[in-house]
C-alpha cells in the first residue's frame, strides 16, 4: 500500500530539488523544519521519533537536506517526515509536513471488527505482522 | 420622525409619546466605550420619517423603549440601559442610511446567544416606521467575547487531531442527497474516503427519514470510515447529521456517533441558536468536531435591504461554538461576493481584525484568542478551480465537491483522486514560489499527465462556471462574482 499521511502523498515522490523548495518555503516564512522517523505509520501515531531537536537555528537549506540524508542512512526502512513549525500566536502548530521516505514494500494495514451486540462493531486498524520493527 | 404628530415640543417625562431622539436614543457626542456591544444597521425611513429619529428607534426598540413614556424608567439608571444611537451616515446614491448604534455591556446575559440577539435583532424588525432595516456588523468587545468558550476544537486542534497539516481539507457530501438506502449510502462514504477525500457529509435533510433511518446510516458509515482509513492509513471522517426534532433525540444520535468512534458530528443552523450552544457544550465534552450547516441563513442574509448579514451570523457562530461553518465559495453555485466572502473568512479565523469597508468589516474586532472556525466551502465546485479556490480562500478551509468527486466518469474514488491530486500540486506549487493562480490551468494539466483521474475531471468541468451578479455586495466596492 502507499499511506496517504502528509501534504504531498498523492504526488509523486519528490526529487531532491522539488524537496529543497519546499524546505526554502519553510525558511522563508520562519518556520522551524524537524524530521521525524518511524516504522509504525498508524494513521493516529501521533508521536514519530525525533531525528534531534527542531532545527531552530539552522538557516541554510544545505545543512537541512543534509540532516535529511543523514536520518535516511540511519533508518533505511522507515517512513521519515519533514515538518515546518510556526510559533507565532495563535498558530503554535505544525503548517507543513510531508513524507521524504517511505519504506518498500510499505507495511499493510488490516481492520479488526469486534463483533457487538445490537448490529455494532468496534474497528481497530492494526498494522499487518512485522511492521514497526 | 414623529410617529404620532406633538403638536408643540413636550417634557420628556409628560405622559404620552415623546420623540426617541429626544429620549436619549439618539447621542451624536457619545463616545462609545472599549467595553460596548456596537452595531451598525442599514436602515430606510417609511417616507416623512427623519433619518435620525428612525436610527433613534431601532437603538429604542433593541434596548429599553416602549412606544409611550413610562414613569417606571425614573426608577432606574436609565441612561445606562439606553442603546445610543452614535452616527448616521447616508449610503450614497440610495435611500438608505447606516446608523451606528452602541449598547452597553450590562444589556446582555454571558454566554448566551439566544439573549444577544432577542436584544438586538428582537422586536425591531417589524417595526412600523422603518421601511426596511438590516444589521451588517457588529463589535463584539473581548469583555463579552471572553463569556464563551467558542469552537470545542478550532482550527489548529482539528488539524493536529486528523495530523492534516499545509493544504486545505477535502471533503465531499454524499448525492443524491435524499432517497439512498442506508447501505448504498455507506458506499459512496466508502469510495470518496478512500480516493482521497478526508471527510463525506451528511445533506442538510438528511435526518431520519423513511428510506433511511439515521442508525441504519451511521452503523454503514462507520465500516466504510474505518475501512478507507485502513486502506489509506489515514484519518478519515462522516460528518453524521444529528440534526432532530428535540435536543434528546439529537444528543441520542450524538452519542451514538461517538460510541462508534466518529471523530465528527454536524447540525443544522434551523435547529436555533440554543440547541447550537448545547451541541457545542456536548461537542467539547466528547472531543468530538462539530460541523454545522447553515441551512435557512438565505432567507434573512441574502437581501440586501432586510435581515442580518452573514458576517454577523458567522460572529454569532464563532461565539456559540462551532468547528466548521458553511462561509461560502466565490465560484461555485451559491451567492457570494468575493470581498464580502473574503470578510466572512477572516472574521471566522483572525484573531484580530481592523474595520475594512472593501470587505464589508464596519468595525474592528478582537476575538482574544477565540479558537477559529474553519471556512467550509460547497456547492458547484470542481477540481479545475483549485487554483482559484486557494487563492480566493487559503489553506484553512474545507473545499466540499460533492457532484466534484461523485459525478466524475471513472468513479466515485477516481473522483476523490482527482481532486486531492489537484490540491496537492496547487499547494506544492505555491510554496515553490510560483505565481499559481495565472499558471494554475498550467499546474493542473502537468498533473493530469500522470493522474488519468485528474485529466478525466478537467475534460468534463473545465467549462462549468457561475456567472452571475451578487446581490449583496459591500457598499464601498461593486464587483461581479468571479
Amino acid at each position: 500500500m502507499r499511506i496517504t499521511q502528509g501534504t504531498f502523498s498523492y504526488l509523486p515522490d519528490f526529487t531532491e530539488e522539488q524537496v529543497k523548495a519546499q524546505v526554502r518555503y519553510c525558511l522563508e516564512n520562519g518556520w522551524a523544519v524537524s524530521l521525524e522517523h518511524t516504522g509504525d505509520a498508524h494513521p493516529r501515531n501521533s508521536y514519530w521519533d525525533m531525528w534531534g531537536l527542531p532545527m531552530f537555528e539552522v538557516h541554510d537549506l544545505e545543512d537541512v537536506l543534509d540532516q535529511v540524508s543523514e536520518c535516511r542512512r540511519a533508518f533505511p526502512k522507515h517512513y521519515i517526515k519533514l515538518n515546518g513549525y510556526d510559533r507565532t500566536k495563535g498558530r503554535q502548530t505544525t503548517m507543513l509536513s510531508f513524507i521524504v521516505q517511505r519504506p518498500q514494500p510499505e507495511p499493510e494495514f488490516y481492520l479488526e471488527r469486534g463483533e457487538g451486540q445490537d448490529r455494532r462493531i468496534h474497528y481497530t486498524i492494526r498494522p499487518a505482522a512485522g511492521a514497526g520493527q | 420622525m414623529t410617529i404620532v404628530n406633538t403638536a408643540h415640543k413636550k417634557s420628556r417625562w409628560a405622559a404620552g409619546v415623546t420623540p426617541y431622539a429626544e429620549m436619549g436614543y439618539y447621542d451624536a457626542d457619545y463616545e462609545p466605550k472599549a467595553t460596548d456591544i456596537l452595531c451598525a444597521f442599514r436602515l430606510v425611513p417609511q417616507p416623512g420619517v427623519e433619518p435620525i429619529e428612525a436610527a433613534a428607534a431601532v437603538a429604542g426598540e433593541s434596548s429599553t423603549a416602549t412606544w409611550t413614556v413610562v414613569w417606571t424608567d425614573r426608577l432606574t439608571p436609565y441612561e445606562n440601559y439606553q442603546a445610543k444611537c452614535y452616527r448616521v451616515e447616508p449610503v450614497p446614491g440610495s435611500e438608505q442610511y447606516i446608523a451606528y448604534i452602541a449598547y452597553d455591556l450590562d444589556l446582555f446575559e454571558e454566554g448566551s446567544i439566544a439573549n444577544l440577539t432577542s436584544s438586538i435583532i428582537g422586536n425591531v424588525f417589524g417595526f412600523k416606521a422603518l421601511k426596511s432595516l438590516r444589521l451588517e456588523d457588529m463589535r463584539i468587545p473581548p469583555h463579552y467575547v471572553k463569556t464563551f468558550q467558542g469552537p470545542p476544537h478550532g482550527i489548529v486542534m482539528e488539524r493536529e487531531y486528523l495530523n492534516k497539516f499545509g493544504r486545505p481539507l477535502l471533503g465531499a457530501t454524499v448525492k443524491p442527497k435524499l432517497g439512498l438506502s442506508a447501505k448504498n449510502y455507506g458506499r459512496v462514504v466508502y469510495e470518496a474516503l478512500r480516493g482521497g477525500l478526508d471527510f463525506t457529509k451528511d445533506d442538510e435533510n438528511i435526518n431520519s427519514q423513511p428510506f433511511m433511518r439515521w442508525r441504519d446510516r451511521f452503523l454503514f458509515c462507520m465500516e466504510a470510515v474505518n475501512r478507507a482509513m485502513a486502506a489509506t492509513g489515514e484519518i478519515k471522517g462522516h460528518y453524521m447529521n444529528v440534526t432532530a426534532g428535540t435536543m434528546e433525540d439529537m444528543y441520542e444520535r450524538a452519542e451514538f456517533a461517538k460510541e462508534l468512534g466518529s471523530v465528527i458530528v454536524m447540525m443544522d443552523l434551523t435547529i436555533g441558536y440554543t440547541a447550537i450552544q448545547s451541541m457545542s457544550k456536548w461537542a467539547r465534552r466528547n472531543g468530538v468536531i462539530l460541523h454545522l450547516h447553515r441551512a435557512g441563513h438565505g432567507t434573512y442574509t441574502r437581501q440586501k435591504t432586510h435581515g442580518v448579514n452573514f458576517r454577523v451570523i458567522a460572529k454569532w457562530m464563532r461565539l456559540a461554538g462551532v468547528d466548521h461553518i458553511h462561509a461560502g465559495t466565490v465560484v461555485g453555485k451559491l451567492e457570494g461576493d468575493p470581498n464580502a466572502i473574503r470578510g466572512y473568512y477572516a472574521t471566522l479565523r483572525s484573531n484580530t481584525l481592523e474595520a475594512d469597508p472593501s470587505l464589508g468589516l464596519y468595525f474592528e474586532q478582537d476575538w482574544a484568542s477565540l479558537p477559529a472556525t474553519m471556512p467550509v466551502a460547497s456547492g458547484g465546485i470542481h477540481a479545475g478551480q483549485m487554483h482559484q479556490l486557494l487563492h480566493l480562500l487559503g489553506e484553512d478551509v474545507v473545499l466540499q465537491f460533492g457532484g466534484g468527486t461523485i459525478g466524475h466518469p471513472d468513479g466515485i474514488a477516481q473522483g476523490a483522486t482527482a481532486n486531492r491530486v489537484a490540491v496537492e500540486a496547487i499547494i506544492q506549487a505555491r510554496n515553490e514560489g510560483r505565481d499559481f493562480l495565472n499558471e494554475g490551468t498550467e499546474i493542473l494539466d502537468k498533473a493530469a499527465r500522470w493522474s488519468p483521474e485528474l485529466r478525466k475531471a478537467l475534460e468534463v468541468w473545465k467549462d462549468v462556471t457561475y456567472e452571475f451578479e451578487s446581490t449583496d455586495v459591500p457598499d464601498a466596492v461593486a464587483t461581479v462574482t468571479v
